[in-house]
């Protein structure tokens, strides 16, 4: 924000630009409207509303986003970011449809759900609400380098989120080249409703017995809370190729070790022979179908490669593309591709976006549990998820953003992005094979932005 | 105690899929780089802020959220997120 005589600086704004187009022109260049932002002594805000909602009752979400950056001397920078969300609705919860109701029970222990026959069981208790905080200073260190530090919180209902980071630049060529490596340390506090339940031990279900018992059951099935630690190295290689062409390329490598578990995911068991929910007509059993809580490995090392390159037309028209190798210990393999092109419209611009995104199924990813899996209780594997996102998956995104500009400082954007995801894998056998299994996620997201 | 099999199998399909393109990068970087590039009065283009690689901090930070939390994807253009108990 700027709170100087304004008269004077805009002499001097306009000065300074007649000089640069001169220069330009007789360097046989023409001049680009740069904007004032990134001047020394000045804040920079920017601020979003975001409202994403996703179809079929899924879930719902507002976010508010500030974040301001305080340019202190053209290089030495502050960024402060607050963020906020509130998330309701439903969330599949890895079970599988049936041909019969089904009843679940809530996470807290505290009340049961219903899912009509031939339903996609979503966990409908599903609501929270994220504050997330950070602040990353960055500063030259001398002609040759760089540094930024930086620091993140967050916290919502269940979850605590910390983490550190720092990196060091390297400029070479004068400037056209700059190597950067940098560190993450971040630590997580997992505190589920209800307490963590214990990987692969079964749902307790109410039905046909004591409050007293099913507390006693439910006790049995649950953890304390628990903790995640994450270190992220990142190296990266950010080139100038020519005066339209710049290039980024990534390394970046990520351990994660703890309670990587989702605690409101569960599986269904089902009959070998029928392919119906087992457990229903165990003999000394309560009634009950049988679910599972899932359980996923304990550590997870993941490895990437990112590829960003930007490059302007002749008519100051912009397109970015980006493509992102993933791999990881659990068996996900993926393949991210991003496009945009902003067009130039005098003082507006329209930027048209498409991403592809596809998945490879986590090692322990198993759409359900045959009975002869669950072997009465003492499950043949240590890890099994049927959370969609560990799931074979194609994504694709549709968007657009448009922005004016109405001067150097501010500027006003509408952005729309439309995502369909979808699943495919095991199709299931018997009376399951007749379920839809792998339902399509539809998300739209609307944000509104203004800068100044 | 994780099983060193399924721990270092994926090790080793990265190292097969990482050292071409490491190679490739250092090539470019040791040989190529300096011929590459701009004076510095030629960075006019370069110095738009439409330029950047990330233009915007706030629609990326959103868009990666999302994305951390329907994906099992995450990071990439810098650290690998994290933060929430959406994954």
């Amino acid at each position: 924000m700027q709170l100087i005589d304004h008269s004077n600086n805009s002499k001097s704004k306009t000065v300074g630009r007649a000089l640069a187009a001169a220069t330009c022109a007789l360097l046989g260049v023409h001049a680009t409207g740069s904007l004032a932002k990134g001047q020394p002594g000045e804040w920079d805000v920017e601020t979003a509303l975001l409202v994403y909602s996703e179809t079929d009752d899924r879930v719902q979400a507002a976010e508010p986003v500030i974040s301001a950056t305080r340019n202190f001397d053209g290089e030495r920078k502050l960024n402060l970011k607050l963020v906020a969300d509130t998330l309701t609705g439903a969330s599949p919860s890895g079970a599988t449809p049936s041909a019969l109701p089904q009843t679940y029970t809530s996470p807290s222990g505290n009340g049961s759900y219903e899912i009509a026959p031939g339903e996609a069981p979503l966990d409908d208790t599903f609501k929270d609400t994220r504050v997330a905080v950070s602040a990353n200073w960055e500063a030259p260190i001398n002609r040759d380098y760089a540094y930024s530090v930086g620091a993140y919180g967050s916290k919502e209902y269940d979850y605590l989120s910390t983490a550190v980071n720092a990196s060091l630049s390297r400029y070479l060529n004068n400037k056209n080249t700059t190597l950067t490596g940098g560190l993450s340390l971040g630590v997580d506090l997992v505190d589920p409703v209800g307490g963590a339940p214990v990987g692969l031990s079964r749902m307790p279900l109410n039905n046909n017995k004591s409050q007293a018992d099913f507390d006693q059951e439910f006790a049995a099935t649950r953890d304390s809370d628990d903790t995640k630690t994450m270190v992220d190295a990142l190296f990266g290689v950010t080139q100038v190729i020519n005066r339209q062409t710049l290039m980024q390329f990534n390394y970046g490598i990520s351990y994660s070790s703890g309670y990587l578990t989702d605690p409101y995911k569960i599986l269904s068991v089902i009959d070998d022979a029928s392919g119906s929910n087992y457990g229903g007509n165990l003999v000394g059993g309560d009634g009950n179908p049988v679910y599972l809580y899932e359980q996923r490995p304990d550590t997870r090392l993941k490895h990437s490669l990112y590829w960003q390159t930007k490059y302007m037309l002749g008519n100051g028209d912009v397109m970015d593309g980006s493509y992102r190798f993933m791999i990881d210990d659990w068996g996900i393999t993926s393949h991210t591709l991003d496009l945009k092109y902003r067009w130039q419209l005098g003082k507006s611009y329209l930027e048209p976006h498409f991403r592809y995104y596809l998945q490879s199924e986590a090692d322990f990813y198993k759409r359900y549990l045959t009975a002869s899996e669950y072997n009465s209780g003492a499950p043949v594997m240590t890890d099994a998820s049927a959370d969609y996102r560990l799931g074979e998956m194609t994504g694709l995104t549709f968007g657009a953003k448009w922005g004016y500009r109405f001067d150097d400082d501010r500027e006003l954007a509408i952005r729309a992005e439309y995502l369909i995801q979808t699943n495919d894998g095991d199709q299931g056998f018997g009376s399951l094979a007749s379920q839809d299994l792998y339902p399509d996620t539809n998300a739209m997201w609307l944000q509104l932005s203004y800068s100044f | 105690m994780p099983d060193s099999r399924l721990f270092y199998r994926p090790l080793r399909q990265a190292q097969r899929v990482l050292m071409p393109i490491a190679f490739l990068a250092a090539t470019l970087l040791t040989a190529g780089c300096s011929n590459l590039g701009v004076k510095p009065w030629e960075r006019d283009l370069l110095a738009n802020p439409d330029m950047q690689l990330t233009v915007s901090g706030v629609d990326a930070g959103l868009d990666d959220h999302i994305y951390f939390s329907k994906e099992a994807s995450s990071g990439g253009r810098g650290f690998g997120g994290g933060g929430c108990g959406c994954n």
